[in-house]
């Protein structure tokens, strides 16, 4: 058997034998759901504590909270993501059985705490006259947050934003241990089963490739379009 | 229509204002100078509180604005205010710069905002300059903008901190024009400056601060023509 026909083989085993594809399918799906959510999840708490964080530090107001906050970022950067995943999944959610959703929750949280410390990067950034001018024409704190700091914040940590959203996607393969059937999973199940590494796992990596490559064009749109007020 | 009574304003142990007392009438044209760390300016933010007294009151139109309780946010409404860096908003068109303010806080429509930014950029002759980002500007375009985007939300008083001092010297004749247009149309104007010759032309009294009080204060022709205080007569002389 030459090399082309043992290829050809191969590909079948993996892909076509018992419409294996399909199971990839699914288990793309799964990552791109857990993902997405888990990237909105930590935006949303990311900037919220950032928001939190920057308010307490500017007018010293908010105290324990900030030490609360201070708290979460600590133990959710200094522990392991799997380990994370594992209380979650078999501590702490032991009563939902829809382990994608512990999943959302558990990267999620974690992402928040790294999204949280970029965001607030992103403000302190920003000239404190920006907030002043905002201020000074009669918007609240809020409405200056929200209509003047924030989307220039946004704009400078964009690249910074889209790291973290690549590496979140890419730590979703670990979901494997609380028994998420994800791409990676999937990948190893056909390994298994087919008797062949090969295709079944570089497969598996070249569509995390494709993935990243996809989120990174994005992410240069974006940036783009919110550059519009810096050219000359 | 401000009244400044024994305002004091410390940063730690640092004493930056001693004691302010000061009455600002309705379209009186107020300019201040003096050396830097003098006091002026943090004496002018004090007026819309963008520092916080550490003593004393400020009242304006007979309301105390720096007790508790005051909604700061509708009080500054009535004072624009223009800073040495112009602090423009970069990700905005310059027509949102102006129409931010007032269309976020609900005193107007987007469509009745636009009419009046362009009406606003039209008196300052930079009408094409609506849909351009502020990058695109030159500084003394920037600032002619900054006083619009005050101007917008038709303020009682301009309070100006040092508008000319981070411009190219050839750009601080069309800024100063702006300023007189303003000052001609009855607005009442606290500027802190050192363009002395503005200050003589255009203000109605002019103060002189020191290390945190104000030394002296006259109308511009006896202020300039004959100074009394000795560090006045020192500050001019080598000014002048």
């Amino acid at each position: 058997m030459g090399f082309i026909d043992s290829f050809v083989d191969k590909f079948q085993t993996t892909f076509i034998v018992n419409d294996r594809w399909l199971l990839f399918l699914d288990g793309f799906k799964v990552t791109i759901i857990m993902a997405v959510f888990a990237t909105l999840l930590g935006v949303i708490i990311g900037t919220i504590v950032a928001i939190a964080k920057v308010y307490s530090f500017q007018t010293g107001k908010l105290k324990i909270l900030d030490k609360i906050l201070s708290v979460y970022l600590t133990v959710f950067r200094g522990t392991p993501i799997v380990v994370q995943l594992m209380i979650w999944y078999f501590i702490i959610l032991t009563s939902v059985d829809n382990g994608v959703l512990v999943a959302i929750i558990a990267f999620g949280i974690n992402s928040g705490a790294y999204v949280a410390e970029i965001v607030r990067a992103g403000i302190l950034a920003i000239d404190k006259g920006q907030t002043e001018a905002g201020r000074s024409l009669g918007l609240s704190s809020g409405q200056t947050m929200k209509s003047i700091i924030l989307p220039q914040a946004f704009k400078n940590i964009l690249p910074a934003l889209g790291n973290e959203l690549i590496a979140l996607l890419k730590e979703t393969s670990v979901v494997g241990y609380v028994a998420v059937v994800d791409l990676t999973k999937v990948g190893d199940l056909v390994r298994s089963r087919t008797m062949d590494a090969v295709f079944p796992l570089l497969a598996v990596a070249l569509v995390y490739l494709l993935l990243v490559i996809g989120l990174t064009a994005i992410q240069k749109r974006i940036e783009r379009r919110l550059r519009q007020g810096d050219r000359r | 229509m401000i009244d400044v009574k024994n305002l004091e304003k410390k940063f730690g142990d640092h004493v930056v204002l001693k004691d302010i007392n000061e009455h600002i009438e309705k379209g009186e044209k107020v300019v201040i100078i003096g050396p830097s760390g003098s006091g002026k300016s943090t004496f002018l933010r004090c007026l819309n509180l963008l520092e916080t007294p550490t003593a004393g009151e400020i009242w304006i139109d007979n309301e105390q604005i720096n007790a508790p309780k005051v909604n700061v946010n509708k009080l500054r409404q009535k004072m624009g205010m223009v800073f040495q860096h112009f602090n423009l908003f970069p990700h905005l068109t310059v027509k949102r710069n102006i129409t931010l303010a007032p269309v976020k806080l609900g005193l107007m429509s987007q469509e009745q905002a636009d009419k009046r930014a362009l009406e606003l950029l039209e008196r300052i002759g930079l009408p094409d300059k609506a849909d351009e980002y502020p990058n695109m500007l030159s500084g003394g375009q920037k600032q002619r903008i900054a006083i619009v985007r005050a101007l917008a939300m038709n303020p009682e008083v301009m309070l100006f901190d040092e508008p000319t001092s981070a411009l190219d010297p050839e750009m601080v004749g069309e800024v100063l024009e702006v300023m007189k247009e303003l000052a001609r149309d009855g607005m009442t104007m606290v500027v802190v400056t050192h363009e002395m010759g503005f200050a003589r032309e255009v203000g109605t009294r002019v103060l002189f601060m020191d290390e945190g009080n104000i030394l002296e204060q006259n109308s511009p022709e006896e202020f300039f023509d004959n100074p009394k205080n000795p560090r006045l007569k020192d500050f001019l002389s080598k000014v002048l």
